[in-house]
C-alpha cells in the first residue's frame, strides 16, 4: 500500500507489484534481478525459490528467515511473514523558527529529500507572534516523535514575553545543551586545533527569570543552583565523555566569588568525577580565566561542563574560534529521550534574515546528528561527508566564510557532493511484501 | 535577565541620549564574546556590569597577549587604584626576568587620570616601540632581555621623546 507521505517519486502500487513480480520471475528462471542496489536480491531469491518449492513450508520459512536475518542482521527466530523491512520511515518534528530559521530548515528538508532519508516532518511555526508559547499540537508532536529539529527563536530584550527556548526547555525537561565545537578543514582561523564540547546546564542558574523590583532604583535577580540539576549535568557530561571517547571533563565556575551557588555546582561535579576517576580526567577552571585560555590555547580543552550563563558565553566564544556560529551544530537532551537539534550557539541572524544569505552548515550538521541518533547512520554519514567536502573544497562559500554563495547555492553544492547510501528501503519493502 | 540587566540597559540608553556625538550600541554578553573573538576591531569602549566585565576583560587580555601586558584602573569617588592584574609569579620573582609592561601601562593610565597627558603619551609610546623591537623583549614575549634592560630601553626612548 502506498504511504501518502512518501518523498520519493510517486509510483503506483500496481507498478511496484509488477516490479516485484518480474524480479521474482527472473529469479525463478535463474536470472539476476535488474536492480543493482539491494545486492542480496540476486542469489538469495534463487535460494528462496528452490527451497520453497521443496518439502514442508516450515523448513522453507526458517530458511528464508535465516537468509534475511543473515543478510540484514535483524531479529532472530522471527517467522518470515513477520519480518519487517530493514529501514522504516520515521517522523520528526520541525520548528522553523524566526530570522534565518525558515531558510536554513528548508535547506535541511532539501538535503533530506535529495538523499531520500526516510524521515517525514511534522512542521510547526513557534514564532514570537504566539509570544513564545507552545501549542498543544506541538507538544503532542514532540512527545510522540522524540526527535526535533528547530530553527532559532526570537526573544525580546529587556521586556516582553519569556524566551521560547526557555519554554521549550521547561516543557520537555531539556536539561543539557550540548555544543560540539570542532574546527572544520577549509575554515581559516587563528587557531588550528579546536575540538571541544560544551555541555551547558540548561534549566536553572541565571536563567530562572526570578527577578524582583526592590524599589525604583534597585532590582534583584536570583540565581538558583540545585544539587539535583548539578549532579545530573555532571553525570551527563561524564557519560558523554565516555560514550564519545573524550579524555577529560573541565568544570567551569566562579566559586571563588559565588561561593555557595557555584560552590554547590563545583562540588557536584567533583562528586561525579570521583566515580569516573579511572576513566575520565577532571579539572576545574574559573570562567574568566577559562575565556582567556580559550582564546590563547583552545587545544587544552576537551569536554567542558558549565552552568547556564557560562555555557552560553563559552559556547559562543568557542564557536567564534572555530569560524563562527553558523558552522557549529548542537542538541538539547531532555527527559523521556526527547532531543532537540539546532545550531549550537542560538543566534537569530536578524540582520541577514530573509535574504537567503545564511550558512546552513550548523543546521545540516545538527540534522545529521539527529539522523545518527534515529539509527539512520548511512544518511547521517552521507550528509556530514557532503558538508565537510563542500567546506573543505572552499569553492562554494557563504558570506560568513568570505564567499558570496546564497543559502540555496551552498545547499545545492552539498547535495552535489553527496555519495548516496546503498540501502534502498522502497525496493526491499516491495520484495518482502511479496513473500508474505 | 529582563529586569536587572534591563535596568542596566535603560540607564545606559539614558546616558547615551545625553551624548549623541558618541555612537552607542547594545550587545548581549554572549554575542559580545563572539564578536571579540571574530572581529575585535569592531568594538571600542564597552560598558557592562560586574560579572560580564570580569569575563570580557580576561577574554580581551587573552586576545592581546595575556595578563602580562594588560593594564587596569579602579576608579572610585574618593580614590583611584591602578594595578596590573597578573599573578605574583613566584617562580621568576627576584631574578630580573619579569615583564613590567602591565604595571607600566597602568601607571600611564594613572598619569592620564591626573591630566599629565604629555608624560603619559611619551611613556606609553616608548613602551610600545620597545615591545615592537625584538632585541629588547623579555622572556615571556619570546626575547632574552632582562627586566632592567627592557626598562632601560624604554627610559632611553622616553628621554629622547621628552627632549624633542
Amino acid at each position: 500500500s502506498q504511504n501518502p507521505n512518501r518523498q520519493t517519486n510517486p509510483i503506483s502500487s500496481t507498478a511496484m507489484l509488477s516490479r516485484g513480480c518480474s524480479s521474482l520471475l527472473r529469479a525463478r528462471l535463474g536470472c539476476l534481478p535488474r536492480s543493482s542496489r539491494g545486492a542480496w536480491a540476486g542469489s538469495s531469491l534463487l535460494r528462496a525459490f528452490s527451497s520453497s518449492s521443496s518439502s514442508s513450508s516450515s523448513s522453507s520459512a526458517s530458511s528464508l528467515a535465516e537468509m534475511v536475518d543473515s543478510q540484514h542482521n535483524r531479529r532472530r527466530g522471527v517467522p518470515h511473514h513477520q519480518v519487517k523491512p530493514v529501514v522504516k520511515r520515521q517522523k520528526a518534528t520541525l520548528i522553523r523558527g524566526d530570522g534565518i530559521g525558515p531558510e536554513v530548515t528548508h535547506a535541511v528538508i532539501s538535503a533530506f529529500v535529495a538523499m531520500k532519508a526516510p524521515v517525514d516532518w511534522e512542521s510547526f511555526d513557534l514564532q514570537s507572534a504566539n509570544e513564545g508559547k507552545l501549542s498543544p499540537q506541538l507538544i503532542r508532536s514532540v512527545r510522540k516523535n522524540k526527535f526535533v529539529l528547530k530553527g532559532p527563536l526570537f526573544t525580546p530584550m529587556g521586556h516582553g514575553h519569556a524566551s521560547p527556548d526557555v519554554n521549550l526547555a521547561r516543557e520537555f525537561g531539556l536539561f543539557a545543551h550540548v555544543v560540539p565545537v570542532r574546527l572544520l578543514e577549509g575554515v581559516k582561523t587563528r587557531h588550528d586545533d579546536v575540538d571541544l564540547v560544551v555541555i551547558r546546564e540548561n534549566t536553572e542558574g541565571e536563567y530562572t527569570g526570578l527577578e524582583h523590583i526592590v524599589n525604583d532604583e534597585v532590582v534583584q535577580s536570583v540565581k538558583i543552583i540545585t544539587e539535583k540539576a548539578s549532579l545530573r549535568i555532571a553525570k551527563f557530561a561524564f557519560d558523554y565523555a565516555v560514550r564519545n571517547n573524550r579524555r577529560k571533563v573541565t568544570a567551569v565556575h566562579k566559586a571563588n566569588i559565588m561561593k555557595m551557588a557555584d560552590g554547590l555546582f563545583l562540588n557536584s561535579c567533583r562528586q561525579v568525577a570521583a566515580k569516573y576517576k579511572d576513566v575520565v580526567e577532571f579539572d576545574e577552571v574559573i570562567i574568566d580565566n577559562c575565556c582567556m585560555q580559550l582564546v590563547t590555547k583552545p587545544e587544552q580543552f576537551d569536554v567542558m561542563v558549565t552552568g547556564n550563563l557560562y555555557g552560553n558565553i563559552v559556547s559562543e566564544s568557542a564557536a567564534g574560534l572555530a569560524g563562527g556560529v553558523a558552522l557549529v551544530p548542537g542538541f538539547n537532551e531532555g527527559t523521556d529521550g526527547i532531543r532537540v537539534y539546532e545550531q549550537g550557539p542560538r543566534h537569530i541572524g536578524m540582520d541577514i534574515a530573509g535574504r537567503r544569505l545564511a550558512n546552513p552548515t550548523s543546521f545540516l550538521l545538527a540534522s545529521a546528528m539527529m539522523l545518527r541518533d534515529m539509527q539512520l547512520g548511512p544518511w547521517a554519514d552521507t550528509l556530514e561527508n557532503a558538508v565537510y567536502k563542500t567546506i573543505r573544497e572552499q569553492k562554494v562559500r557563504t558570506i560568513d566564510l568570505d564567499g558570496n554563495a546564497s543559502t540555496y547555492e551552498f545547499t545545492q553544492a552539498v547535495v552535489d557532493n553527496m555519495e548516496l547510501p546503498v540501502v534502498a528501503p522502497d525496493d526491499m519493502k516491495v520484495v518482502l511484501d511479496f513473500f508474505n | 535577565m529582563k529586569l536587572s540587566d534591563g535596568l542596566f540597559l535603560e540607564c545606559c540608553r539614558l546616558v547615551a541620549s545625553q551624548h549623541p556625538e558618541i555612537e552607542f550600541e547594545e550587545l548581549t554578553v554572549d554575542n559580545t564574546c563572539l564578536q571579540l573573538v571574530r572581529n575585535p576591531a569592531r568594538l571600542d569602549v564597552m560598558v557592562m556590569p560586574n560579572l560580564y566585565g570580569d569575563i570580557v576583560s580576561d577574554l580581551c587580555a587573552g586576545l592581546i597577549g595575556g595578563l602580562g601586558l594588560t593594564p587596569s584602573g579602579n576608579i572610585g569617588t574618593e580614590a583611584a587604584v591602578f594595578e596590573s592584574v597578573h599573578g605574583t609569579a613566584p617562580d621568576i620573582a627576584g631574578q630580573d626576568k619579569a615583564n613590567p609592561t602591565a604595571l607600566l601601562l597602568s601607571a600611564v593610565m594613572m598619569l592620564h587620570h591626573l591630566d599629565l597627558h604629555d608624560h603619559a603619551s611619551a611613556i606609553e609610546q616608548s613602551v610600545f616601540d620597545t615591545i615592537a623591537d625584538p632585541a629588547c623583549r623579555t622572556g615571556d614575549l619570546g626575547g632574552s632581555a632582562g627586566c632592567s634592560d627592557f626598562t632601560n630601553a624604554i627610559c632611553e626612548r622616553v628621554a629622547k621623546a621628552m627632549n624633542k
